[in-house]
C-alpha cells in the first residue's frame, strides 16, 4: 500500500524521513501528524524513530540506510548518534562517515544487497558503505545525473528511476541491481523521485500531490499490492474453474 | 565512407513514462504530463483579458490610443491591430507568435482578434495556444471634436482691422496669406464689418500670424488674454488670447496731409503727399517735386494721420497741355530727401471730364506722371480746392500751399472693357466668389495690372474659363499682366467612369 502524506505542507516526504525493512526514521516536526501516519502504518512491525541530524530535519537526504545498517554524516552530534543507537534494533550497525559529499542520501541509493553511488564518492566511504550496509557498491549515474540517491528509489523488489532514464540505462541498472526498474514520477510530475517517495518491501509513503496514476506505477513496480490479482487470474484461475465446475 | 550509426543522440531515447494525470504513455518532458493534461492544467493565456474595449470618436472616426492619441485606422488594418494589441495587458508575459483579425460584421461594434501565443510552463515546457479576444467599440468624443461641438475650439484670436472706407488692403492681405500659406493653422476665418477674425488653437499659431502680417503691412498690435479656467493645484492657467491688429488706415492712391514734425524728419517733404504703395512701410510721393519717403509703422503710430482724400473721390480730368519741367526749373534745397527718378515732374493743364467743352479755362497743376501723360489723356485726380476736408493737419496749412487739383494716376479706358480683357484670376480663401460688381475688388485688380511691384508678391492664375477677347479690340496701351507672370491653376477633374 502506498500512503499519501505531507510534512508541514511540504510534499517532499523523502527529505524528512528514511524507511528501511527493519526501522523507520522520521524528522522532528512541529506537529506529530507526519509521525503518526508512519506510526499507524508501521508501528506493529518496525520501530519508528524521531531523529535529527546535526540539528536539521532533512534526515532523508543526509543519511543512507538499509535493514543492515545506517550511515550518518560527520556533522551528526554525539547525542544524536547515541539516541539513534539506543532506538534502533541491535542488529543495525550505525556508522558515522567523514565524507566531503555529506548529503549521503543524495549521493547513495541502496537496497539491502546493492548500492548505487555518486561517481566521485570517496574510496573510504565506499568501503565503509559496503561493510556497514553489507551491500555491493556500483558507481553509476541515472539519466546523466550524478545524484543517484535523489533520482532513484530502490527496494529489494523493484526500483523507480528518473523519468528521462533511457531504456538502455534502465536495462544496465536493473542487471546490476537484479531488480526490475521503471522510469516514473511522483508528486504530479516531479522527477526527484527519492525526495517525493520513501519505500520499503511492503509499504510506501509519497507526497500529497502524487496522482493516482503515479501511485499505481509505484505500487506495481514495488509490488506493494497485497491482493495480487495477477495470481488469481493466472495460476489459480484454472484450479478455481476446475473446482467450481 | 564510414557509416555513422545514428544511435546515441539522434533518435529519441524511447523512454516512455505514464502521464502523471491520465496515464497515457508519453515521452518524458519537464512537466511529465501529456499535452492534453498540460493544456487542461495550465492556461498560459490566464493573465490576458479575453474582452477589451476600444474607444472610437464618431466625429472624426478615429480610435483612441491611450493615453491621449487618436489614430485614424481602417477596419482590419495594421494600425488597428496595433491599437488592439496595445490594449491587452498580459501580453508581455508570453511570446506573441501570430495575430490577425477574425471577421466580424462591420456595424456590429465588435472586433475579434485571433492571437497565437507561446508561453513557458513548469520549468521549460513551451506551450502554444490560440485564442480570440473580442473588442467592444465604445463611442467617446475626442478632445478636438468635443471642442468644436462646444463651440470652444479656439484658444487664440487675431482680429485684423482697418478703419478705412475701402477693402483693398484686405484683398491684398488675402493674396499675401495665400501666397505664403500663412493660413494653414487657422481654424476659422470670419469676416467682420471692419476686417477679418482669424481663429487659432494655440497662442503660438496666432502669434505667428501676427508676425506675418507685421512683415507685410504696417500695423499696430495689442494683445490681451482672458482667464477661462485655472487649476490652483497644478498652477495651470487656461487663457483665451486675443490679438488686436490695426492696419494703417491708408491705401494706395490716398492723399494724406502729414503733421509738420513728421515732414521735418522726412527730408522736409511737402505735407500733402500721395500714398504710392503700402507694404510693411508706407511709400509716399510728393507729386509736385517727385520727392519720395518711406514711413515705417512705428513712425506712423508716433505721428498718426488720416487720408484727406480716398480713391472713391477720384475725379476724371482731361489733360489739355503738358510741359515737362527742365532740370534747372526743379526746386531743390539743402536737406532735401530722395527725389524719385522714375517719375517725371511736369506742368499740366487739365479740365474736368464732365466740364469738357464748356468755356472754362484749364486748371494748372503739377504732376509726377509726366512720363505717361499726353495731351488728350484722361487722368484721375482729387479736386482738393473744392472738397471739404476735416483734417487737423490740413487746417494748420496755408491755403495757398494746397493745390486745387492733385493728379493721382492715369485712367485707362472703360472699366467694363478692362474687366473683359482680364485673362487671369486670383484665388480666394473662402469658397464663395467675390461678386464681380464689387468695386473695391475691381479696383484692386486694376491696381494689380498697373503696378508690377505690387503683383510680384502674390500669385496670379490663368483664367481658363475666360473667353479670349479678340486682341485687336484691346487697347494696346492698357496695362496688362504678361503670361509669364501667371501660374497654371491646378485642376483636378473627375473622369467619367465607363459603364460596365
Amino acid at each position: 500500500m502506498a500512503v499519501r502524506v505531507q510534512f508541514e505542507n511540504n510534499n517532499e516526504v523523502g527529505v524528512f524521513s528514511k524507511l528501511t525493512n527493519s526501522y523507520c526514521l522520521v524528522a522532528i516536526g512541529g506537529s506529530e501528524n507526519f509521525y503518526s501516519v508512519f506510526e499507524a502504518e508501521l508501528a506493529d512491525t518496525i520501530p519508528v524513530v524521531h531523529v535529527s541530524i546535526a540539528g536539521c530535519r532533512i534526515i532523508g537526504r543526509m543519511t543512507v540506510a538499509n535493514k543492515n545498517g545506517l550511515l550518518v554524516p560527520s556533522s551528526t552530534t554525539d547525542t544524536e548518534l547515541q539516541h539513534i543507537r539506543n532506538s534502533l534494533p541491535d542488529t543495525v550497525k550505525v556508522q558515522r562517515v567523514e565524507e566531503r559529499l555529506s548529503a549521503l542520501g543524495n549521493v547513495i541509493a541502496c537496497n539491502d544487497y546493492v548500492a548505487l553511488v555518486h561517481p566521485d564518492l570517496d574510496k573510504d566511504t565506499e568501503e565503509i558503505l559496503a561493510d556497514t550496509l553489507d551491500v555491493e557498491v556500483f558507481r553509476q549515474t541515472v539519466a546523466g545525473n550524478v545524484l543517484v540517491g535523489s533520482y532513484t528509489a530502490l527496494t529489494n523488489r523493484g526500483g523507480l528511476v528518473h523519468p528521462k532514464t533511457t531504456i538502455q540505462d534502465q536495462d544496465e541498472l536493473s542487471s546490476l541491481l537484479q531488480v526490475p526498474l521503471v522510469a516514473g514520477t511522483v508528486n504530479r510530475g516531479s522527477d526527484v523521485v527519492a525526495a517525493g517517495l520513501v519505500v520499503n518491501d511492503w509499504s510506501a509513503f509519497c507526497g500529497m500531490d502524487t496522482t493516482s496514476t503515479e501511485i499505481s506505477v509505484i505500487e506495481s513496480v514495488f509490488k506493494l499490492n497485497d491482493a495480487k490479482p495477477t495470481a488469481i487470474t493466472s495460476t489459480m484461475r484454472a484450479s478455481l474453474i476446475d473446482s467450481m465446475s | 565512407m564510414e557509416y555513422i550509426s545514428p544511435e546515441n543522440e539522434l533518435v529519441p531515447n524511447g523512454t516512455r513514462i505514464l502521464c502523471c494525470q491520465c496515464a497515457v504513455p508519453i515521452e518524458a518532458n519537464p512537466s511529465n504530463m501529456c499535452v492534453a493534461c498540460l493544456r487542461a492544467h495550465v492556461d498560459i493565456t490566464d493573465g490576458i483579458p479575453k474582452q477589451a474595449t476600444l474607444f472610437f470618436c464618431r466625429g472624426c472616426e478615429r480610435y483612441l490610443q491611450p493615453p491621449s492619441e487618436w489614430l485614424v485606422c481602417a477596419l482590419e488594418s495594421r494600425e488597428l491591430l496595433a491599437v488592439c494589441l496595445k490594449r491587452l495587458k498580459g501580453l508581455n508575459r508570453v511570446k506573441l507568435v501570430d495575430a490577425g483579425f477574425a471577421w466580424t460584421e462591420p456595424h456590429s461594434k465588435r472586433i475579434k482578434v485571433k492571437l497565437t501565443v507561446q508561453g513557458e510552463v513548469m520549468g521549460g515546457t513551451v506551450l502554444q495556444q490560440t485564442f480570440i479576444v473580442e473588442y467592444v467599440i465604445q463611442h467617446q468624443m475626442c478632445d478636438a471634436c468635443h471642442r468644436s461641438e462646444a463651440q470652444d475650439y479656439w484658444r487664440a484670436l487675431v482680429q485684423v482691422r482697418q478703419r478705412a472706407n475701402n477693402r483693398k488692403t484686405f484683398y491684398y492681405l488675402e493674396q499675401l496669406i495665400l501666397r505664403h500659406k500663412a493660413h494653414v493653422n487657422t481654424l476659422g476665418i470670419k469676416p467682420n464689418c471692419e476686417g477679418l477674425d482669424f481663429f487659432y488653437a494655440t497662442e503660438n499659431h496666432a502669434r505667428k500670424m501676427v508676425d506675418f502680417i507685421q512683415s507685410v503691412l504696417p500695423i499696430k498690435c495689442q494683445q490681451s488674454k482672458k482667464l477661462i479656467s485655472h487649476d490652483i493645484h497644478s498652477n495651470i492657467y487656461n487663457y483665451k488670447f486675443t490679438f488686436s491688429v490695426e492696419i494703417v488706415p491708408l491705401s494706395k492712391d490716398s492723399v494724406v496731409c502729414l503733421p509738420k514734425k513728421l515732414t521735418q524728419s522726412l527730408g522736409s517733404i511737402s505735407p500733402i503727399c500721395l500714398v504710392q504703395r503700402v507694404t510693411s512701410t508706407l511709400h509716399l510721393i510728393d507729386a509736385y517735386t517727385g520727392q519720395v519717403c518711406d514711413i515705417s509703422s512705428t513712425q506712423y503710430w508716433r505721428y498718426p494721420f488720416n487720408p484727406i482724400c480716398n480713391p472713391k473721390q477720384l475725379v476724371e480730368y482731361i489733360v489739355m497741355d503738358i510741359d515737362i519741367l527742365k532740370e534747372h526749373e526743379k526746386k531743390t534745397f539743402p536737406g532735401q530727401g530722395t527725389v524719385s527718378n522714375k517719375h517725371v515732374i511736369a506742368d499740366v493743364w487739365v479740365v474736368k471730364a464732365s466740364e469738357l467743352g464748356l468755356d472754362i479755362s484749364p486748371v494748372h497743376t503739377k504732376t509726377h506722371l509726366g512720363h505717361i501723360l499726353k495731351p488728350g489723356d484722361t487722368v484721375l485726380g482729387y479736386n482738393l480746392g473744392e472738397s471739404n476736408v476735416n483734417d487737423v493737419h490740413l487746417e494748420k496749412l496755408d491755403r495757398s500751399l494746397i493745390p486745387d487739383v492733385y493728379l493721382v494716376k492715369k485712367h485707362y479706358g472703360e472699366k467694363a472693357a478692362r474687366r473683359r480683357a482680364r485673362a487671369w484670376k486670383l484665388r480666394h480663401m473662402h469658397e464663395q466668389p467675390v461678386s464681380i460688381t464689387d468695386d473695391d475688388y475691381n479696383e484692386f485688380l486694376d491696381d494689380l495690372e498697373e503696378d508690377p511691384a505690387m503683383r510680384q508678391n502674390i500669385n496670379i492664375f490663368k483664367d481658363e474659363n475666360k473667353i479670349p477677347v479678340d486682341t485687336d479690340e484691346i487697347d494696346p496701351s492698357l496695362p496688362r499682366i504678361t503670361l509669364a507672370e501667371m501660374l497654371d491653376d491646378l485642376i483636378i477633374e473627375d473622369e467619367e467612369m465607363t459603364e460596365v
